[in-house]
């Protein structure tokens, strides 16, 4: 029955996609191959009759124009090896899905539930190649072994006239669905083992916790009348592992900890309550724009007065590193979902991502299952594109590190902003609550095997036995479509409560929503499933994506299933809320979990850790003036600092209409921009600004200098494109590899932990210095690959201490916003701050090969007074362009403002104002905090002194009027001699790609 | 004066709903969106509407290829007063006025509505295929062919719009289209250089399109369809270069006009209504 349809370029067109892959065979592989050619199959697997195949495969399955197809009838010729890759049974089919819609469409009837359109891809590869290489090309490049299978086809051993047999990849299983007791009266090393091997994730503290609950007679005898036994189930114990998982419970934030610092010691109970939420306490008392911080899926923050914006980035690492296109889609609408799922919803409207990759250029041997830095890179970027592209969000602000010591965990923050009426129906719209018989509604998607694990997997280091079915793939339209409905359903007031369905799936959001019930009674048997065979923690685990939980009036419900029929959107009644303070799941007739709320949301035993600080030591480099025009063009060359322009074209930033500050500014449209700035309330003119600060390599120093700066960085941004201290939010996102001691995993632990008290030491100290409430944030606490060396010792591969402040900051009026690109030649050019010999952890010393000791501090007081100046001055219009300096220093900034302007300039470095420092390189490539570059029109120069009175301020040279960038150094003498256009080249062929 | 009213398409991955909404009424009209499927539904009655616009976005993911399956849908669909396609083909018998942008291009050149040779609605004769060099998302210069029939572009000789696709390389299905693109007057948008020359050079051409061809329109003009989206330029502030002109302005003590210069399509449209059809 099944059949294939066969789609391919008519030959006089050309095949970009077939010559953009035999490009990159020669890029990363470094195979010579003669052409490479494309054909799309789909593969249908449904009865239709020869007139209704050609209907379809003529129609919407093919583009006339262009395309040639065939219906069981393979097209490929003349070729040496062909390589066709499809899906594995139950990995998401996005595009099939579509096919399957396209033919309902065409034919004006709907097929069965079981029947189905799978798309492949067939690769026709000519050129000399032994079947070792095409299979090299085959699963580094063309597709990913894990949820992928290939075909290879030599071509002198094909049959045209056979092709290649129909496959329908459907997941086949035969299993009946069932629910096993687990016996925990066991040993201890059983315990451990029990956690182990069903990746669990529980200590033995917490296994010994939930052994003794199910000891308790009166559980035991509550559980009787059920029909339970007196042991738990493994939905039960599933749903505590997930639960309990650091990825939901944030134990090590939790964590009562004893620090040491040489002769300080103090105990914190809690980073999280002791230094996160007590700095944002502080500060709420002196502002009036918090609506609702770290209690939600998202912060929420006062907008124009009748709208609110809300804001969260979330991390997506484990997944991105095993595929990392799916983990990165998967993280984008992952996080939309967080953004739309706060308070009664909220419409999103920009994403900002930050990416932390080894170097793309990276020679060394890779260890198993990892793969090379460039494809990590190009996957996560491509997942990133669709998932922000397909559901139209401007993707506005990001960034991208390079430090081989990502390669076992690529960073994948995304980041998505939200905006909803203050008030909806009259009611505040942060307001949510599921009340006692109110109906459990899950929308979206169907629930498969996909993520089933991923919250306790993430929870601890990735190995090569990591669990396949932890990667899931994101289907942006299938999201689109409930987000666009819920936006609907929302303003109609058709449901009370709603949270997504992220990790740990339904255990987890309908766990959530039951709190404010006070219990639930799910029924497992009616949720709508991809397949069958999913035994019931499955089903109640599985973190399939795009849905939703909503919690329903049953008043309300049929119009609410009414208007998701005519959306398009799949929704079903899975059970109801209620007040029996227990999480009581069924399946069929059976009761196959019975949870004390209490005890699945507080039950967890507490964590208590030590941390252990010593200050480390690094040589420090001799530093030589020579050569300094070759060192700035090296700096701008960094892949740290080098254009991202390559990415960044590949993301939509304009949708909705509203984007003011573009990623890539200035008179060619290629500078870097500081912050972006979009207009969400098209008639109106108030913006939003959001920035990233991010530098792990102060924290090989010291994470409390760390920490600060990335606060001062993002702070920074958005004071530089026209915001001010008056109302800038920040969400705080730490990527940490394990803190936790063991004498054998983590002997270094204390000192991790250590890292970890010290940057919430700053976080606190900064934000309440600034004024600036962190109102949300996320952890993600085991960035490690364990692996087998050659000589068969384990070995740990752990990503440098990692912190991520992202800001949200709130512009009166977009109309005053400024860009960091020169604007005029003979312009005032101002250097703002203080320049220090502060290189410690630059891109100056990387270069060299030291780390240095002396770290960028930030004088949050003497910052706070210079921010509050330049806002001051750039909302008087007295400024032409304003520039963030942070990553190799004022060289750095200077010659970015000169060539994204397009005029060069005369630079004195004796005039920029500078404490303890003795040569032009320190000068130049110091990377003091608080820092910035101005231009300012002659005539507006004196105004403009005059309002950066007591702030930090000098001239210290003009734009000209040709293209030359001239400095001279500290003794007077010209030390940098060079043109802007060559500037630029050198900050943008490293990425161009 | 009655006011003209324009019909604004979603649905299915279509995003740029809400500022083509905004557009049109900047420019004058009073905007409806509706979802497609209510449309279908008959909620909404296409009879009621002056202005038709597919907006830009990603209809069903760009899977099958842009624009393929909504194409599809619409050309299929039955409303309860008969096949959806006839009430289109209606709205342009009646005189009105469609425009469709990015993936709404991709739909209209998919269903055949563009270019229409000899008044045929519904067969696709060119289309819109993957970019030589992937998606990409930049400003571009673009010139208005003064010999086109466009009603939207009277007036105006060039734009500097966003364009932000994958599937853009304007392609016809031979020669003897592309010259009765060009005899007809169809042609109305083509990339240009720095000096207003079409050019098939890459970023200036974002997509290797056919002679640099960006929009074109049906033999009566009243059809539209281009790449760029002139709704993301609704205001200066859009514009990549504001702070630039807002500062060479102040400079010269010159006041800076707000609106953006995408508007001005809408504007043209809006204006073509009230003459023809109110």
């Amino acid at each position: 029955m099944p059949f294939r349809i066969e789609v391919a370029l008519k030959p006089e067109f050309k095949d970009a996609l077939g010559e953009s892959i035999k490009r990159s065979i020669k890029d990363h592989l470094n195979i010579n191959v003669g052409d490479v050619k494309t054909i799309k199959v789909y593969t249908v697997n449904a009865g239709l009759t020869d007139v209704e195949k050609k209907a379809v495969a003529s129609g919407p399955f093919s583009d006339q124009v262009v395309q040639e197809h065939s219906i069981d009838r393979p097209l490929a010729s003349g070729f040496d090896w062909l390589v066709e890759v499809g899906f594995k049974p139950g990995v998401t089919d996005n595009e099939g899905k579509t096919g399957k819609e396209a033919i309902e469409d065409r034919l004006g009837r709907k097929l069965a539930g079981n029947e189905s359109v799978h798309t492949s891809m067939q690769y026709l590869i000519s050129g000399k190649l032994t079947r070792e290489q095409v299979e090299s090309i085959s699963k580094e490049l063309l597709g990913n072994e894990l949820i992928e299978r290939f075909e290879i086809v030599d071509g002198r051993s094909w049959d045209s006239r056979k092709g290649i047999e129909p496959y329908v990849p459907l997941v086949r299983d035969t299993h009946k669905p069932k629910v096993v007791e687990i016996n925990l009266d066991v040993s201890d090393s059983e315990l451990i083992e029990i956690s182990k091997k069903g990746t669990l994730a529980l200590t033995l503290e917490e296994m010994k916790c939930i052994r003794d609950y199910f000891k308790d007679p009166e559980i035991i005898a509550e559980r009787k009348k059920l029909g339970l036994g007196e042991r738990p189930t493994d939905v039960e114990l599933e749903s505590l592992a997930q639960t309990w998982s650091e990825h939901c419970k944030h134990k090590i934030f939790n964590a009562t900890i004893d620090y040491r610092d040489g002769n300080r010691q103090l105990t914190v109970n809690s980073l999280f309550k002791s230094y996160i939420r007590k700095s944002t306490e502080e500060i709420s008392k002196n502002i009036d724009w918090l609506v609702s911080v770290f209690k939600d899926n998202a912060g929420v923050i006062k907008f124009t007065g009748d709208n609110n914006i809300a804001f969260k980035v979330e991390t997506h690492n484990s997944p991105s590193a095993l595929d990392p296109y799916g983990g990165a889609i998967t993280g984008i609408v992952g996080v939309d979902r967080d953004a739309a799922g706060t308070g009664l919803g909220s419409k999103v409207i920009a994403h900002t991502d930050v990416l932390c990759f080894a170097s793309p250029y990276y020679k060394g041997k890779l260890p198993p299952r990892i793969f090379h830095p460039r494809r990590i890179m190009e996957g996560v970027v491509r997942g990133i594109k669709d998932g922000g592209n397909k559901n139209g969000i401007p993707t506005i602000n990001g960034a991208i590190l390079f430090d081989d010591r990502y390669g076992g965990k690529p960073l994948v923050y995304c980041g998505s902003l939200g905006i909803m009426p203050a008030k909806i129906n009259g009611q505040p719209s942060e307001v949510k609550n599921a009340d006692p018989g109110d109906l459990i509604v899950m929308m979206g998607g169907r629930i498969g095997k996909d993520g089933i694990h991923g919250a306790t997997f993430s929870s601890e280091e990735l190995h090569e036995g990591s669990p396949a079915t932890a990667v899931q793939i994101g289907d942006p339209i299938t999201q689109k479509k409930m987000l666009d409905l819920l936006l609907e359903a929302r303003d109609m007031g058709l449901y009370k409560c709603i949270t997504d369905n992220g990790a740990g799936g339904l255990s987890s959001s309908v766990g959530e929503m039951a709190q404010f019930s006070g219990g639930c009674e799910i029924r497992l048997e009616k949720a709508p499933l991809k397949y069958h065979g999913l035994d019931p923690w499955e089903i109640l685990l599985s973190e399939a994506q795009e849905r939703m939980t909503l919690s329903v009036p049953p008043e309300k419900i049929d119009e609410l299933m009414e208007l998701c029929k005519r959306r398009g959107v799949e929704a079903t009644v899975l059970g109801r809320f209620t007040g029996s303070k227990k999480f009581h799941a069924l399946y069929g007739d059976d009761t196959v979990a019975y949870l004390d709320m209490d005890f699945l949301h507080d039950g967890l035993p507490e964590m208590k850790l030590e941390a252990v600080w010593k200050e480390p030591k690094y040589p420090e480099p001799e530093i030589s003036d020579e050569g300094l025009t070759m060192i700035l063009h090296e700096m701008l060359s960094d892949l740290n600092v080098a254009s991202k322009e390559w990415v960044i074209r590949q993301y939509d930033h304009e949708v909705q209409g509203g984007s003011v500050i573009k990623p890539l500014t200035g008179k060619y449209n290629d500078g870097p921009g500081d912050a972006g700035v979009i207009r969400p309330v098209l008639g109106r003119m108030e913006g939003v600004a959001v920035s990233n600060g991010i530098n792990p390599f102060y924290g090989d120093i010291d994470t409390y200098h760390m920490t600060a700066n990335a606060i001062d960085e993002a702070i920074r941004n958005i004071i530089a494109v026209g915001g001010s201290l008056d109302q800038i939010a920040l969400l705080d996102n730490f990527c940490w590899c394990d803190p936790v001691y063991d004498p054998e995993k983590t002997p270094d632990g204390h000192y991790k932990l250590a890292q970890l008290v010290r940057a919430n030491m700053a976080l606190y100290d900064y934000c309440v210095a600034y004024g600036t409430p962190c109102i949300s944030g996320k952890d993600s606490m085991k960035n490690d690959y364990k692996l087998k060396g050659e000589d068969g010792k384990e070995y740990k591969i752990s990503i440098p201490p990692t912190v991520l402040f992202s800001a949200v900051g709130v512009i009166p009026d977009v109309r005053k916003c400024v860009t960091m690109d020169a604007k005029a030649p003979g312009d005032h050019i101002y250097v703002i701050g203080t320049t220090k010999d502060e290189l410690g952890g630059s891109r100056f010393y990387a270069s060299l090969g030291y780390k240095g000791n002396k770290v960028p501090k930030v004088d949050a007081k003497t910052a706070k007074k210079t921010y509050q100046a330049l806002s001051s001055a750039i909302q008087a219009g007295l400024v032409a362009s304003c520039h963030d300096c942070s990553d190799g220093g004022l060289g750095v900034a200077l010659a970015e403002t000169c060539f994204a302007g397009g005029y060069g300039a005369d630079i004195e470095l004796a005039k920029v104002p500078a404490e303890r420092i003795g040569k032009d390189a320190q000068v130049l490539f110091s990377e003091s905090a608080s820092r910035f570059v101005v231009t300012v029109s002659p005539d507006k120069a004196k105004e403009f002194e005059r309002m950066m009175d007591g702030v930090t301020c000098a001239q210290i040279g003009m734009t000209r009027n040709d293209d030359r960038f001239l400095v001279r150094g500290l003794a007077g003498i010209r030390m940098i001699d060079t043109i802007i256009g060559a500037l630029k080249d050198s900050w943008q062929y490293p990425l161009r790609w | 004066m009655a006011k003209v009213k324009s019909l604004v398409l979603t649905g299915y991955g279509i995003n740029c709903e809400m500022e083509t909404a905004y557009a049109n009424e900047l420019a004058g009209a009073e905007a409806t969106i509706a979802h497609i499927n209510d449309v279908i539904d008959g909620k909404y009655d296409l009879e009621d509407f002056h202005i038709l616009n597919f907006p830009g976005g990603f209809s069903f993911g760009d899977d099958l290829g842009s624009g393929i399956v909504f194409a599809n849908k619409l050309l299929c669909a039955k409303t309860p007063k008969g096949p959806m396609v006839d009430h289109i083909l209606k709205f342009i018998d009646d005189g009105k006025l469609v425009i469709g942008i990015c993936n709404g291009f991709q739909i209209l050149v998919k269903m055949g509505l563009l270019p229409a040779f000899d008044k045929n609605y519904t067969t696709q004769t060119t289309t819109l295929f993957y970019n030589d060099k992937g998606f990409r998302d930049a400003w571009v210069n673009l010139k208005v062919n003064q010999d086109s029939r466009c009603i939207f572009t009277k007036g105006i000789e060039s734009l500097y719009a966003p364009i932000r696709h994958g599937e853009g390389k304007f392609i016809p299905e031979n020669d003897a289209a592309l010259k009765r693109l060009w005899d007809g007057g169809h042609v109305v948008l083509q990339y240009v250089d720095q000096f207003n020359r079409p050019t098939m050079e890459f970023p200036m051409n974002p997509n290797a399109s056919v002679d640099a061809i960006a929009g074109i329109c049906d033999e009566t003009g009243r059809i539209f369809g281009l790449m760029p989206h002139p709704e993301a330029f609704n205001h200066i502030t859009n514009h990549p270069h504001y702070t630039r002109i807002r500062e060479e302005h102040a400079r010269k003590n010159m006041p800076l006009p707000e609106e953006g210069d995408g508007i001005k399509i809408w504007r043209n449209a809006v204006s073509y209504a009230v003459q023809n059809l109110i």
